[in-house]
């Protein structure tokens, strides 16, 4: 096959290594696109022509010298929120508007250690809290679908980016649902891992015992590539779990026979819309004719994930912020009386509102005499969220339902409602709460023609076979290689 | 080099009108009990940062130590060095602590220049060290034991710099995230002596376990020192205020003796005592609030997530136990029974390891125990003081000073000369006790016939000395000894010579 524009990862390695195209050629190829959609689409926040040429370069210099690796030569755009060193790292936030990285985070060196070439940082929701990408200081990103509509969030940048083709594959972060539904609305395969398999070092904090970073790609045979090159221990993350590398692709052609997929009724209820209440049946029914079956399971305790959700972030990200201000770097007010003064202005000035909702509510659910009845007891209810699950795991393999509860939406439509764009969440969140790895493919689409996704949420460490049920599906189907025509 | 930040307020809010005069006020000091307890931090003796590999080294040029990790980067995350846990635990098992094998790692949320992250880790709800206690010993020699509350790791904050910038100040985060063990009593020391006592024998023992490099000077050892005071028989606690980081035991002393005053002045003048954290300035030798409670800041505790639980395993407690050296206490213990030493020498042998172990060594090498004892607590000690040295840095190593001391016991020189010997092996002048003996020719006269032909040419001069003595002046008697001592450059042995003076006499 010839290569192009929507060519997948493994098409593009299979590409640069029969010689069809070289590192520089792809690099440029993307560049040139991501520049000449950069207004209609706003994915990027930065772009550095010159620094991704260099890479791409060296790449092709690697493989003229016969030197392996991966994915060498193959592009990638990395959420705004990876460090890298000599990069400006914004975090889609106006406090780092002017940050230039010092160094580099450990999931973008794996990546490069395995030959990929940095594309460019993609736009992002402010320190990743929203669900639309209408909270990032440079503007939100359009869904290259239908640009009225939001492209998710919180890594609109990294969905917008792979669906348009301005990127072959893409970094985001997952914190209650910010690879997922981005992925669900732009119609990508999209992968949170489990808590610990991906380093959090050089990844800007957001809910720390939430955070855990993943690929954006077309079809889960990519995400299998990207995250055996993103993951692994790390040293310098306390919470990266200490186990040997992974082949993430190993049971990619596993058949189905005999797969027991579980249907928590709690994501079939009222509030999923019916255009996608019908998409994720007809996935079921094709998942069934590939030897699978269903069994009803019960997740009573999820229906608390997101009041336990807006408590244990929030908490986390009040003091996770507290480093910007003002002082050693980020934005600084320019006029200021003392000191209290010059946090505050330079706070006020450099976050925005979502940003401050979050710190206001943090900082209150972890105060003297309120920690008890909130952050102890949000504790408790992740507790309670994780042992539904493992109940369900003793009558199934892999739990699935809707990604979201509703399709990419309006500009504008849920900005004015926190508590509306909150329950976007609903279904994604308990994953984080609990640390266990889920993925979102594409499934269908509603009546609107915008996409469904279907959730897969696995057991701990299960993420070989999750791809496998997302691979076996895109295998018989071909909802995941349709593009937007733009 | 320093990142420049706006002047900072000053943080004085509370001063007290009626401040002077409080040490020539009237109290009536007899009617109050004083309540005390201390919490000490200790920075540990790792060559690296409780969460980061940067150095701990002091005096560096600033935020030249500073990592990602203590600059608070985006992105940065701590990681435990086991080094600090290991200290902790040693510290621990060394004053019969429980040491819990899970312990937590809290956020205390705070902004201040010098904090980089906008928290402190610290260790709130669990730490790693809970209970225990130490033995100190108070001038009249009575003991006491001083409970422990617990000890927990934290993270030291960085450096405000404050005079070389106009208008501004300057940010030094070397310092920051240095390992500190924080050290907690229970109040139950009642006076400032007890207090004294107690920061002194914590003092030696963190440097005898070789946890804590004890430089006060450079903020490796400070306390913060909690007093209040009530009626005598009283049971409820008063109010405290806490005085924060005094690094000297003189200030210290100081610091309790004005607070002391001040709060029972201020009771009996009528007002009441308002908790506060309170500042020693030792160029006034007065303390001086703070902040009051009511701007106490609320830190919002939580446990840290990018920390997991604290383990010690049991092989690393296991490991730890084994290596654990013989303690001042037990130490002390042995030194009185082994060599016969009184408890109050055995105590000044003991607490300073180095110094027991230059005893022992001296011991070992044949000198005998007591005498061995009173050349250190004497001589040595006094020349280590005038030369401002440690014992490690001593010139009279502890072989020689046995040898000095072995001498002395088979009577070829006496007390006196040995100190002449003493004085020209510390001044490097020979190698050897005996060269020095040799070259000085300082050994002593033993032969009778000698020290008779002294003596007489002194009491051929000593007519007066000797009515004296004959009148029943016991005194005069030591003069003419002395004199003959001197006739024969302090060579004479003594003991021969003060009983030939005395019969010759007593046959005149």
């Amino acid at each position: 096959m010839a290569w192009n524009t929507f060519s997948t990862v493994a098409e593009t390695v299979k590409a640069l290594d029969d010689k069809q195209v070289s590192a520089v050629e792809l690099a440029t190829h993307y560049l040139d696109r991501a520049d000449a959609l950069q207004p209609a689409l706003n994915a990027y926040v930065t772009l550095d022509r010159e620094k991704t040429l260099v890479e791409a370069a060296a790449a092709d210099a690697k493989r003229a010298a016969g030197e392996t690796a991966p994915l060498l030569g193959v592009p990638i755009a990395h959420k705004d929120i990876y460090l890298i060193e000599g990069w400006r790292t914004t975090c889609g936030s106006k406090m780092l508007e002017n940050f230039i990285a010092p160094y580099t985070s450990t999931v973008v060196k794996n990546m490069s250690d395995a030959g990929m070439v940095t594309l460019g940082k993609l736009n992002m929701d402010e320190f990743a809290m929203g669900s639309s990408n209408e909270t990032s200081y440079f503007g939100p990103v359009k869904n290259p679908w239908d640009v009225s509509r939001v492209p998710g969030g919180s890594s609109g940048g990294s969905a917008a980016s792979v669906a348009a083709g301005l990127a072959p594959a893409s970094t985001g972060t997952d914190t209650g649902g910010s690879i997922r539904q981005p992925a669900m609305f732009c119609n990508l395969t999209g992968l949170k891992p489990t808590y610990g398999v991906c380093s959090r070092f050089g990844i800007i904090a957001f809910a720390s015992s939430l955070d855990q970073a993943g690929p954006f790609a077309q079809t889960a045979e990519d995400c299998a590539l990207l995250l055996t090159a993103m993951a692994g221990f790390d040293a310098h993350d306390a919470t990266s779990l200490d186990r040997p590398k992974e082949n993430y692709s190993r049971d990619l052609s596993r058949p189905l026979n005999g797969l027991r997929i579980g249907l928590p009724k709690e994501f079939f209820g009222e509030g999923v819309a019916p255009g996608i209440a019908k998409a994720v049946d007809d996935a079921l029914t094709v998942y069934r004719k590939l030897g699978a079956i269903t069994v009803e399971v019960s997740l009573p305790n999820v229906k608390y994930s997101v009041p336990a959700y807006y408590v244990v972030a929030p908490a986390e990200a009040s003091s996770n912020l507290s480093r910007f201000d003002g002082v050693r770097y980020g934005h600084r007010a320019a006029q200021y009386s003392d000191l209290m003064d010059m946090y505050m202005r330079s706070r006020a000035e450099g976050f925005g509102a979502e940003v401050k909702r979050r710190i206001l509510i943090g900082a209150y659910v972890l105060s003297h005499g309120y920690y008890d009845a909130y952050y102890l007891q949000a504790g408790k209810l992740r507790r309670l969220i994780a042992e539904d699950f493992k109940r369900a795991y003793e009558v199934c393999d892999v739990v699935m339902g809707p990604t979201a509860p509703e399709t990419a939406f309006q500009f504008g439509a849920k900005s004015d409602d926190p508590v509306k764009m909150y329950l976007n969440d609903i279904f994604t969140i308990c994953a984080n709460l609990t640390g266990q790895p889920a993925m979102s493919h594409p499934c269908g689409v509603d009546e609107a023609g915008q996409h469904v996704g279907m959730q897969i949420i696995g057991n701990y460490l299960d993420e070989a076979r999750m791809l496998n049920v997302a691979h076996q599906y895109q295998l018989a189907t071909d909802w995941h290689r349709k593009h937007p025509s733009i | 080099m320093f990142s420049q930040v706006t002047a900072l307020t000053p943080t004085l809010t509370l001063s007290r009108a009626a401040g002077e005069g409080v040490n020539t006020v009237k109290l009536h000091m007899s009617q109050w009990e004083i309540v005390i307890g201390l919490e000490t931090h200790t920075q540990l003796t790792t060559v690296s940062k409780i969460f980061s590999g940067s150095s701990t080294a002091f005096g560096a040029a600033p935020n030249t130590q500073a990592s990602v990790v203590d600059l608070a980067l985006p992105g940065a995350l701590p990681v435990m060095n086991k080094g600090a846990v290991e200290r902790a635990v040693k510290f621990g098992l060394a004053v019969g602590a429980t040491i819990n094998q899970r312990s937590i790692f809290a956020r205390k949320n705070y902004f201040y220049p010098d904090l980089p992250k906008g928290y402190q880790i610290s260790q709130f709800e669990t730490p790693i060290v809970s209970g225990g206690g130490l033995t100190i010993t108070l001038d009249d020699g009575s003991s006491k034991y001083i409970e422990l509350t617990r000890a927990h790791l934290e993270e030291d904050a960085g450096k405000s710099v404050h005079e070389q910038f106009d208008g501004a100040s300057g940010v030094d985060l070397n310092r920051a995230g240095t390992p500190l063990l924080e050290i907690v009593t229970e109040p139950v020391m009642r006076s400032g002596k007890e207090a004294i006592a107690y920061a002194k024998t914590l003092h030696n023992l963190v440097r005898y376990l070789d946890i804590c490099d004890g430089n006060m000077q450079d903020g490796s050892f400070r306390c913060d020192v909690n007093v209040s005071v009530r009626p005598l028989g009283q049971k409820e606690f008063g109010t405290r205020r806490e005085i924060k980081n005094l690094n000297s035991f003189k200030f210290m002393q100081q610091a309790i003796d004005f607070e002391v005053r001040w709060q029972i002045a201020e009771i009996e003048d009528g007002r009441k005592i308002q908790q506060a954290t309170v500042l020693f300035n030792p160029d006034t030798g007065e303390t001086k609030a703070m902040r009051s409670k009511e701007d106490a800041m609320d830190y919002r505790y939580f446990p840290d997530p990018d920390l997991p639980p604290l383990v010690v395993s049991d092989e690393m407690l296991a490991r730890i136990k084994a290596s654990m050296p013989e303690l001042p206490e037990a130490k002390c213990a042995r030194f009185s029974s082994e060599y016969g030493l009184s408890h109050y020498d055995a105590l000044l042998l003991s607490q300073d390891g180095a110094m027991a172990s230059y005893f022992e060594t001296a011991v070992k090498a044949g000198g005998d125990a007591k005498l061995v004892a009173n050349w250190m607590l004497g001589e040595l000690s006094a020349a280590l003081n005038r030369e401002d040295k440690s014992i490690e840095q001593s010139p009279v190593n502890a072989v020689r000073l046995s040898n000095l001391v072995a001498r002395i016991v088979d009577g070829t020189i006496n007390h006196k000369t040995a100190k002449t010997v003493f004085e020209a092996l510390w001044s490097g002048e020979a190698a050897s006790v005996d060269a020095v003996i040799e070259a000085k020719g300082l050994k002593q006269i033993s032969d009778s016939g000698a020290i008779e032909k002294i003596v007489d040419e002194v009491l051929a001069k000593s007519a007066a000395q000797i009515a004296d003595y004959k009148a029943g002046k016991e005194k005069a008697l030591m003069s003419i000894v002395g004199m003959v001592m001197k006739a024969s450059a302090g060579k004479a042995n003594p003991a021969q010579a003060n009983a030939i003076v005395k019969r010759k006499i007593d046959a005149l």
